[in-house]
Order: C-alpha cells, then sequence, then structure tokens
C-alpha cells in the first residue's frame, strides 16, 4: 500500500521518482511530529531573513531586466548556487537518503540519471541560451521564428511544467511541514504560498535568487556537518560503514549493487530521457542563464552548479548507508519500538531520523528549517519562470505585440505572481493526500518533449519553420500528455483500471523522439515564403548564438 | 547591429575556426558523457552482476559504487574542461572576431 504523503513528499524530493521506486512502506500518516524549539527559532530566522533580502531588492529592482534578470549582475558562482538551490527540490536530501536507505546502490544510480543532464546543459546550451535570451526561454524560439506562435507555444510548455511542478511541491510542502512542524496542512499550504508571492511579487528576480542562494548554503551545509558527524562514526572507513551496512540490512550484500529499481532497460532509459534532457526544458532553470552578464559566467555558472548538485549527490550516499546502520537498528525511530518495522514520520523521515541519531535536537531542528527553506526557495523560482512566461511572452510580446513599457510588463508579472500564488494554494488544498507521482512525470515529459526538442532545433537546425516548431511542439507535448494519462500512475492508480495501456510511467521514450520527428518533417514540408524567410534568418541568429554579438548586455549595478 | 555585420563575422576565417573547435568539444564531451551513463545502465539491466564484484578480495565495497560515483565525477571534470577551454580559448578567438569585425 503507498501511502500519499510518502508519494508526494517523496516525488517532490527527487522529481522522476515514482511512488513505487521507494521500498521503505509508510507510516501512520496524519500523525504530526511536534519538533524542537530549535526547528521554530531556525525557521523564523530564516523567514525573516528572506524577507529582508526581499526588502532589500525590492529597493534594487527597478526595470523589467532587474524583476526577471537580476539586472544580468548575478556572477556565476552566485548563480551556480542559485541554481542548485533552484534544482535540488523539496528536500533532495530526504528522498535520496531514504532511498539508498532502502536500496542501497539503486539510489547512487538514480541520483547519477540527474546529474547527467547538467554537461549536456553546458556544452549544448548555456551560451547559446544566454546569447540569444533576455528573460524566458521562449526569446530563443522565437529569435527568428513567428514571434505570435511562438511565445505562445513556448507559454503553454513553460506554464504546464510551471503547474505541475508546482502542484507537488505545494503538497509536498503542506505535508512535510505538516509532519515536522505539526502545522495543519491546509495554513502551511498558504504560508508557502503567501511567503511565494511575496518574495517574487516584490523582490523579482533578485530576492529569488538570493533565497535560492541561502537556501542552497544551508542545505550543503547541513548535509556536509550530517555527513561528517554520521561518517566519524565509522573512522571515515567507507569500507567499514559498507560492511555494518550490509550486515544490517535486510537485503545483505545485495544492496552493494544493482537491484530491481533500474533493471528493466525500456522503463529506465524513458525515465533517463525525462531526467537528462527535462533538465534543459525546465523554464525555471533556464531562466536562471539569463541573470549573468555574459555567456562566460552562464559557463562558469554550469560548473559551479554541478559542482554542488555532484556533491551533494555523493554525499546521500554516504548519509543513506550511514543510516541503514545508525537509524536501521535503533527502536525508537520505529513505530511501537520494532526495528525493521514501519519508521516513525514515515519514510522520508531517514535523512531526519539520522540528523536526530548523530547531533541531537539541534541538528534536527537545523535539517527541518533547511527542508522548509529548499521548498520555498524551488517554489519561487517556479512562480517567476511561471509569471514570466505570462507577462513578457503572452502579455508584453503577444497580447501588445512589443508595444509596452517596462512598467506596465512588470506591474502585469506582479498581478500573474499573485493569480499563480492563489491558484497554487487552492490547487496544493485541492489535490491534498492524492498520489501525484504522475504530474513529476508528465513536468518532467513536456519538458523533454515539448520545450527541449524545440528549443535544440530552434538554435541548432538552419531548416526549422515555425509550423514545424509548432506542430512538434504540441505532438510533443499532447503525446506526453496522452501517455502519463494511460501509463500505470493515472490509469491504473488514479482511474482504477485493470492494466494500464502504456505500461512505463515514463513518456519521454516515446513522446521526444516524436517531437523532433514531426518538427522535422513538418519543417521540411513547409514551402511556405514566411519559412523560406525562418532558413534565412538562421545565418545571423547563428553567428550571434556563437559570438554573443547583440546579446542582451548586463545592466549597470 | 545590421546584417552586414553578421555577415561580416561569419566570412572571418577565425569564426569558422571558432565554431569548429567548439563544437568538436561540445558533441565529444557530450557524447563521452552520455556514453558512459548509457553504458553503464546497459550493464545494469544486462550483467548486473558484474557490478557486484568486490572491489578486491574480500571487501564488501563491490567495484560498482566507485563506477557509479565516477560517473557523477567525470561528468563534472568534462564540465570544468570545457569551461576552461571556452573561458580562455575560445572566448579569446571571439573577442579577436568581434574587435576586428569592429574595427
Amino acid at each position: 500500500m503507498k501511502h500519499p504523503i510518502l508519494a508526494a513528499a517523496t516525488s517532490a524530493a527527487l522529481p522522476l521518482m515514482s511512488a513505487a521506486a521507494l521500498a521503505a512502506p509508510s507510516a501512520g500518516a496524519a500523525e504530526t511530529q511536534p519538533i524542537s524549539v530549535t526547528a521554530i527559532v531556525m525557521f523564523f530566522v530564516f523567514v525573516l531573513a528572506t524577507l529582508a533580502i526581499t526588502y532589500w531588492a525590492a529597493r534594487h529592482t527597478k526595470t523589467a531586466n532587474d524583476f526577471f534578470a537580476a539586472g544580468g549582475g548575478i556572477t556565476g558562482f552566485r548563480n551556480g548556487l542559485a541554481i542548485a538551490g533552484d534544482y535540488m527540490s523539496a528536500a533532495t536530501l530526504l528522498g535520496a537518503c531514504a532511498l539508498v536507505y532502502g536500496r542501497g546502490y539503486d539510489g547512487l544510480l538514480y541520483v547519477a540519471g540527474f546529474f547527467v543532464g547538467w554537461p549536456i546543459l553546458l556544452f549544448l546550451m548555456a551560451e547559446r541560451l544566454r546569447n540569444l535570451g533576455k528573460f524566458t526561454f521562449a526569446d530563443v524560439v522565437s529569435y527568428r521564428l513567428d514571434r505570435t506562435k511562438m511565445r505562445c507555444l513556448g507559454a503553454l510548455g513553460a506554464l504546464a511544467v510551471v503547474f505541475f511542478y508546482l502542484i507537488v511541491q505545494m503538497v509536498g510542502a503542506g505535508e512535510l511541514i505538516q509532519l515536522l512542524f505539526g502545522v495543519d496542512y491546509t495554513y502551511a499550504v498558504i504560508a508557502v504560498g503567501v511567503l511565494m508571492m511575496v518574495y517574487v511579487a516584490f523582490g523579482g528576480m533578485i530576492a529569488t535568487t538570493w533565497v535560492q542562494i541561502v537556501k542552497a548554503v544551508m542545505l550543503l551545509f547541513g548535509g556536509t556537518v550530517l555527513g561528517i558527524l554520521a561518517f566519524a562514526k565509522f573512522g571515515f572507513s567507507l569500507e567499514t560503514l559498507a560492511a555494518q551496512a550490509v550486515a544490517v540490512h535486510k537485503s545483505g550484500a545485495k544492496i552493494m549493487g544493482p537491484g530491481t529499481l533500474l533493471a528493466d532497460p525500456v522503463s529506465t532509459l524513458s525515465l533517463s530521457l525525462g531526467a537528462v534532457f527535462g533538465l534543459a526544458g525546465l523554464p525555471h532553470i533556464l531562466m536562471r542563464f539569463f541573470t549573468v552578464p555574459n555567456a562566460k559566467e552562464a559557463r562558469k555558472s554550469v560548473f559551479y552548479a554541478s559542482g554542488f548538485i555532484g556533491y551533494f549527490f555523493l554525499l546521500t550516499f554516504i548519509l543513506g548507508l550511514a543510516a541503514v546502520v545508525i537509524v536501521g537498528t535503533d527502536p525508537q525511530f520505529f513505530q511501537g519500538g520494532r526495528v525493521g518495522g514501519t519508521l516513525v514520520g514515515g519514510g522520508n523521515m531517514v535523512a531526519l531520523h539520522l540528523a536526530k541519531a548523530v547531533g541531537g535536537d539541534l541538528l534536527l531542528g537545523f535539517l527541518a528549517a533547511v527542508a522548509f527553506a529548499t521548498i520555498l526557495a524551488v517554489v519561487a523560482g517556479l512562480a517567476l519562470a511561471g509569471a514570466a512566461a505570462i507577462s513578457h511572452d503572452l502579455y508584453a510580446n503577444v497580447l501588445r505585440k512589443g508595444r509596452t513599457s517596462e512598467e506596465s510588463e512588470v506591474r502585469v508579472t506582479k498581478i500573474a505572481t499573485l493569480a499563480i500564488g492563489v491558484i497554487a494554494i487552492m490547487l496544493g488544498i485541492l489535490f491534498k493526500g492524492q498520489n501525484l507521482a504522475f504530474l513529476v512525470a508528465l513536468a518532467f515529459g513536456i519538458a523533454a518533449s515539448a520545450n527541449f526538442p524545440v528549443l535544440l532545433l530552434a538554435m541548432y537546425w538552419e531548416g526549422l519553420t515555425t509550423r514545424g516548431a509548432l506542430w512538434g511542439g504540441l505532438a510533443g507535448l499532447t503525446s506526453a500528455v496522452v501517455l502519463v494519462i494511460l501509463s500505470p500512475a493515472v490509469w491504473k492508480a488514479v482511474l482504477g483500471n485493470p492494466a494500464a495501456i502504456f505500461p512505463y510511467d515514463h513518456p519521454a521514450l516515446i513522446s521526444m523522439p516524436l517531437a523532433f520527428l514531426v518538427a522535422y518533417v513538418v519543417s521540411k514540408l513547409d514551402t511556405s515564403a514566411a519559412a523560406a524567410t525562418e532558413r534565412a534568418a538562421f545565418g545571423d541568429q547563428y553567428v550571434r548564438a556563437q559570438t554573443g554579438f547583440g546579446a542582451a548586455a548586463a545592466a549597470k549595478h | 547591429m545590421s546584417s552586414s555585420v553578421y555577415h561580416r563575422i561569419r566570412v572571418n576565417p577565425k569564426f569558422r575556426e571558432l565554431e569548429i573547435q567548439r563544437s568538436r568539444l561540445a558533441w565529444l564531451f557530450s557524447a563521452i558523457v552520455l556514453a558512459v551513463y548509457y553504458g553503464l545502465m546497459i550493464v545494469v539491466a544486462f550483467w548486473p552482476n558484474l557490478l557486484h564484484a568486490p572491489l578486491s578480495e574480500g571487501r564488501v565495497i563491490t567495484i560498482g559504487v566507485p563506477i557509479g560515483a565516477a560517473v557523477i565525477v567525470l561528468a563534472w571534470f568534462l564540465t570544468g574542461l570545457y569551461v576552461y577551454r571556452a573561458n580562455t580559448t575560445f572566448d579569446e578567438l571571439n573577442e579577436q572576431i568581434l574587435s576586428e569585425t569592429q574595427s
């Protein structure tokens, strides 16, 4: 029996993980876990600090460029931290640790798949993206193609990803906060939504960036302290740690090699295509590349971001194994004190139990505050990306055809942010207790199948026309949605049919190549005069993409 | 920012050189990262027992552990190498192209 809390919090933690991926069974659910005063104090310190940052940021946010791209003045190092803070979503710490705790080596392989997209994003996209875009990735796809149509497609893809991802985050946040702080679910969701609106509406990209930086530093610091304290119990010897983990884990020596999680090649391929290429289609991640002054800093940000993320992923392997020995044998962490039974608070509590075991209430409180900060940083990034799609793409460029003032664009963004916040709160309450693994598959499926193919082809293939991009993007989007509906996570688990029509939870294996194929064929068949102009315009775009000549410059700050 | 400036850049032999060098490196590194990762996943799917072999006689750590970690470390290393090359050689070439075009 999969429990909703586990499913939601887990999917929030590691984006593509299906609920079934976690072996650890969930707990007597709604049981709240009143946490120490330390946690409450640290949490308030964090909220006050971020509000102070927002106040400061609001005074430095004057133009649309400030609002969407922090004036293009963020350094590569800071942007790298912010990207890490944006990507490691609601408690990567919790989900990845729980996975290693339950399945050992499979957990390491699983997170590796979420890492591989970063170098690809750097090698193939980062600098061209920075050189061609201004605020959103739709800037890039509409560079030489029909502005209205491509902006609509870009905004549709961005908003779909943002909303599906946001629902997962909100529900995960509500349940996690309820569990950690004993706050009622509804209030927790409202608090997250309101803080998100305040950061984004008042502080724009500057505040969002700094919230993400603070969160990334807290996460890296908390994880490292936890890692050192836990690893010290084994004399910093991986061999000792592994030997003890193997001795007490129910699967024994099997946890040190591949198990059943990624054994099905087709299913794993579909999952990993979504993880690797979906990254290059996540609007809130792509948007971060416009906050740096030039392509040089854009490259550096990926280097720093992937360093932090890779380090943290490797750290979770040590944490998970240490938890097998330290948490897995301690009756105080199991319901009714039955070792090997159900963990208090559910499977995702592994990292927090480990913190309590090696660092006491102080470390536990700190990590609980980190988990909360993590949620806020991610939802703020998502809300900003969604608001930018509405105001910059739809309002300024489609509705007003570019004839609009910066003030009105920023004003529309603020209204859009409030609307997104209210909708996110309502959806968060509406989806309470639902198994949301399918929404994560949808978000990454659409990112990999609608946004990524169009973006890649627009930058690399001279032959792409508006018609081809539109049909390709819509084919990817539609097929991803349809395949997820026919997948086990929706067709069987949500709709209650006996068997799924499409046997895999993740659609990218089919929907991504389909998007490329349709875009290619339709572009090839497109003989319109507009298509000829668009192809001819590739040359100039190509030179700008390569050299940055004419690229949006940084504002003076 | 007229089309003619872009044209002047495009016919500059240094631009051709930049283009070739950079895309060669980018595609080569992408291919390495993807080949290493998907290569490992193929072993996981079809020959999982290979990764269960102990790192050395009598040890609990399997060869799978350093290999799995190496995928992440290698991917990051190539990221660093690319950024280094791009931020030195390529950017220098790029500067030359831009200054020659504007003069």
